[in-house]
């Protein structure tokens, strides 16, 4: 394998590993600021308990997520030098406000979050909540801006072939800014919905019978009901917006090769890139069609429309996109129809007494918002192949020209680091979720809701 | 934007000093932090927690410094970010396992079955090592203007382990202040032992540095600039001696002056980081690119010039608060 593809491997690799954590921090601290909302509204200890478990899941998260992500701001340099030498002058500055913005608010405020409930008044402690959650969402925003603009880039001009900045609102508002943006928000609440939900179940499932259990569960059932057909929804505007910038991923998407109308809805294919042609396909006749022009006459663009004259390949490999898409799409419709499940069985037996059966099937989906998200992820990146910046830089222009067995060994490090915080993440949450059943970590204790803190019995830290 | 005179003079010239900011209270404050974990094996089991106590809340925010430095230098500087790190693609691979390392068992030591501690207090070890050790490596690197030659190689792993004995050192010196009792006396012989990493780091580097360019070399030993730059050594030499002999008659009843090592040993950074930057201005990748070179538009600049002006300040607040609501000595970590 050459450096280019190894370069991309290991920086899928890291960017993959990262997103897992952030997925989980932006929704779950929102999450944790409605528990200590509820809390201080109710004084009903449950909620501080719920808050108590989930901080820690918080906390393990954040630091996965910090560490990852300064992996990455190191290898734009060491694996891409072209890209920042190109694009620089625009993706400085979102960078530079992420940082500033965002990357900062959450880490100061998160040693208060975390440490400081006997050191400060309880309202300042709600407020570090707040402004860890608030920072998070920002550091998202900036990112996605970014990442947006590397999509459907515009606001800018090339001379002598870099890019310099002309608008900046036209740069963060780049078309496919808000979609993007509204749909990794959703992602993330899901993710985090289906992870409480889950681990609550696991508790349940372990003869948990605390009322903080029962609630968090109520929480996280509604909440997924709640957000996956709004994230469906978004979804098919996002992937319209896609149709109108950037069609070859569409194709892609599709598993289409030749331009055209009544293009079915091809539900599996084996895509053939050399044959050029799909074996095994199964579709819906017109489907694709129906649901990306809301007609049966629609064109949908081809894959074969993107041949250069020279036979220069300028779409992305097919196979990657077009089952990760799918992948995407069938976890969230798992998702709708476990959600909803839920719903109907939390209301004909209450939290409490929900039965095995679907208490296992949460158990099974308490991850499955990070497959969603990597899938969906690679659909989208995978899909701006063989761009870097759509129509701005080629993936190919920006690597570096280390040599391909220095990348090699240290993805090879990276991986194995990965794999294994990755099994030592899930099993300390799986720990922790065991120690809160037999009630070592959460005893009854009384948590001050306002005036002065005055802590006492405390527990040893953890 | 022209008020200053040329945009792509002063611009430059401002995130220059900004970066060098950042990556000075960066090895300021990890390297407290860096230089707790490297304490680790010393220290007992009870010990050990109170290490990791007196750091908890203040390391994440240490480490986003180097966010900061890193990413002022990949927007302000792009090739020069491209160079240097495709140069050092090692090293920065072993650092940021590293760091990986030491964050991850920071919270994996306290939340992971007890039978597991022990596993992620080394690996908290591991990682502060790796990542001190490739600083003081790509530091050696730098000054040596990075390229892979045997002799630079060698003189890199010599600042790497001067680097790392010198982070103990202010790690140690952070204890000094945040412990008491027994841990806060085990603090200041560690301090002893590990003062002389700095001192050597801080000549080796000083001895090194004018015989890579005779441009340094001049820099520093032609008239008048070796009167004005006299006192750097000099207060250098005068803050070693203070530092030893305050660690020789702590600790002080009502623990008095515990402070000062701390203070001292951020002083002796400094000093040494601004005879650096001094050597190197106004160059970023050495002898090869300057600042003013490898800045990116004036225009890109001054929007982030902008935000930091607003963004810096708070930052810094908010940072102090956070250590003054930690302040006083270190206790048990605890989420309530």
């Amino acid at each position: 394998m050459d450096t280019l593809l190894l370069s991309r491997i290991q920086f899928g690799a890291n960017i993959s590993f990262h997103i897992l954590f952030p997925t989980i921090t932006i929704a779950l601290g929102w999450m944790l600021l409605f528990f200590k909302l509820r809390f201080n509204a109710t004084g009903d200890q449950k909620w501080m308990d719920a808050y108590m478990f989930w901080v820690k899941v918080f906390a393990l998260s954040f630091a996965m997520g910090v560490v990852s992500g300064i992996t990455m701001s190191f290898q734009f340099g060491t694996n891409w030098p072209g890209f920042m030498e190109t694009v620089g002058n625009v993706a400085g500055p979102l960078l530079a406000y992420e940082i500033m913005t965002a990357f900062f608010l959450e880490a100061v405020f998160l040693g208060i979050m975390l440490f400081g409930v006997s050191r400060v008044k309880p309202w300042v402690h709600t407020l570090a909540t707040f402004l860890v959650a608030f920072g998070t969402t920002m550091s998202t925003f900036w990112i996605i801006v970014l990442n947006s603009w590397m999509h459907t880039p515009q606001g800018y001009e090339l001379r002598d072939g870099v890019v310099f900045a002309t608008n900046w609102f036209d740069i963060i508002f780049n078309p496919s800014m808000p979609y993007r943006f509204v749909h990794m928000l959703l992602a993330s609440g899901l993710t985090v919905a289906f992870l409480i939900a889950g681990i609550s179940a696991l508790r349940m499932l372990w003869g948990d019978k605390g009322e903080d259990v029962k609630s968090a569960l109520r929480v996280g059932i509604i909440a997924a009901a709640a957000l996956i057909p709004i994230q469906i929804l978004a979804g098919d505007m996002h992937g319209l917006n896609t149709l109108e910038h950037q069609p070859a991923k569409i194709a892609a998407m599709e598993g289409n090769w030749e331009t055209g109308p009544n293009t079915p809805l091809v539900l599996f294919a084996i895509p053939d890139q050399a044959a050029r042609e799909n074996k095994f396909e199964i579709g819906i006749p017109n489907g694709a069609s129906l649901i990306l022009k809301h007609k049966t006459s629609g064109v949908v663009p081809g894959l074969n429309d993107f041949i250069a004259q020279d036979g220069t390949v300028m779409h992305p490999r097919v196979a990657p996109v077009f089952f990760s898409f799918r992948i995407m799409i069938g976890t969230g419709l798992a998702m709708l129809l476990l959600s909803w499940t839920g719903l109907v069985l939390l209301r004909k037996y209450g939290a409490g007494h929900m039965p095995r059966m679907p208490l296992y099937a949460f158990c099974a989906m308490s991850f499955s918002g990070w497959i969603a998200t990597l899938a969906g992820w690679y659909t989208t990146e995978i899909g701006r192949q063989p761009w870097l910046v759509q129509g701005v830089l080629m993936t190919k222009d920006a690597v570096s020209d280390v040599s391909a067995g220095m990348v090699l060994g240290t993805l090879i490090g990276y991986l194995v680091i990965y794999a294994t915080l990755i099994f030592a993440y899930i099993g300390v949450i799986t720990y922790l979720a065991r120690k809160a059943t037999k009630g070592e970590s959460t005893p009854n204790r009384g948590y001050p809701r306002g005036g002065e803190a005055n802590v006492t019995a405390l527990q040893p830290g953890e | 934007m022209d008020m200053f005179g040329d945009p792509a003079i002063w611009l430059p010239w401002t995130f220059a000093a900004l970066m060098g900011l950042s990556i000075l209270i960066y090895v300021v404050l990890d390297g407290f932090d860096l230089g707790v974990g490297l304490l680790m094996p010393l220290a007992s089991e009870d010990e050990k927690d109170r290490l990791v106590a007196s750091i908890g809340p203040f390391w994440d925010a240490n480490e986003t410094w180097l966010v900061l430095a890193v990413g002022l230098l990949l927007v302000a500087f792009p090739p020069a970010h491209g160079i240097i790190l495709t140069a050092l693609y090692l090293p920065v691979f072993v650092m940021l396992v590293g760091l990986i390392l030491r964050g991850v068992s920071f919270e994996m030591r306290a939340k992971a079955p007890i039978t597991q501690k022990r596993m992620w207090n080394s690996a908290f070890f591991a990682g502060s090592l790796m990542a001190s050790l490739s600083q003081g490596f790509m530091l050696g690197m730098y000054i040596m203007g990075l390229t892979w030659t045997l002799p630079n190689v060698i003189f890199a792993t010599l600042t790497a382990v001067f680097l790392t004995v010198g982070y103990s050192f202010i790690g140690a010196a952070w204890l000094i202040w945040k412990t008491e009792d027994q841990l806060q006396r085990r603090a200041i012989s560690w301090a002893k032992g590990g003062i002389w990493g700095l001192v050597l780091g801080i000549v080796a580097i000083s001895v090194a540095t004018p015989f890579v360019s005779t441009r340094i070399f001049d820099k520093w030993f032609s008239l008048p600039e070796i009167f004005y730059l006299a006192p750097l050594p000099v207060l250098s030499g005068a803050l070693v001696v203070f530092v030893w002999w305050q660690l020789s008659r702590l600790p002080l009843q009502n623990d008095r002056w515990s402070w000062t090592p701390f203070a001292a040993a951020i002083a002796l950074f400094s000093l040494a980081y601004g005879g650096m930057a001094y050597s190197f201005y106004p160059y970023i990748v050495p002898e090869k690119i300057t600042i003013y070179d490898a800045a990116s538009a004036p225009e890109s600049l001054f929007i982030i010039l902008i935000g930091t002006l607003f963004v810096l300040p708070a930052i810094l607040g908010y940072t102090i608060l956070s250590y003054y609501i930690f302040r006083g000595k270190a206790t048990a970590l605890r989420y309530d």
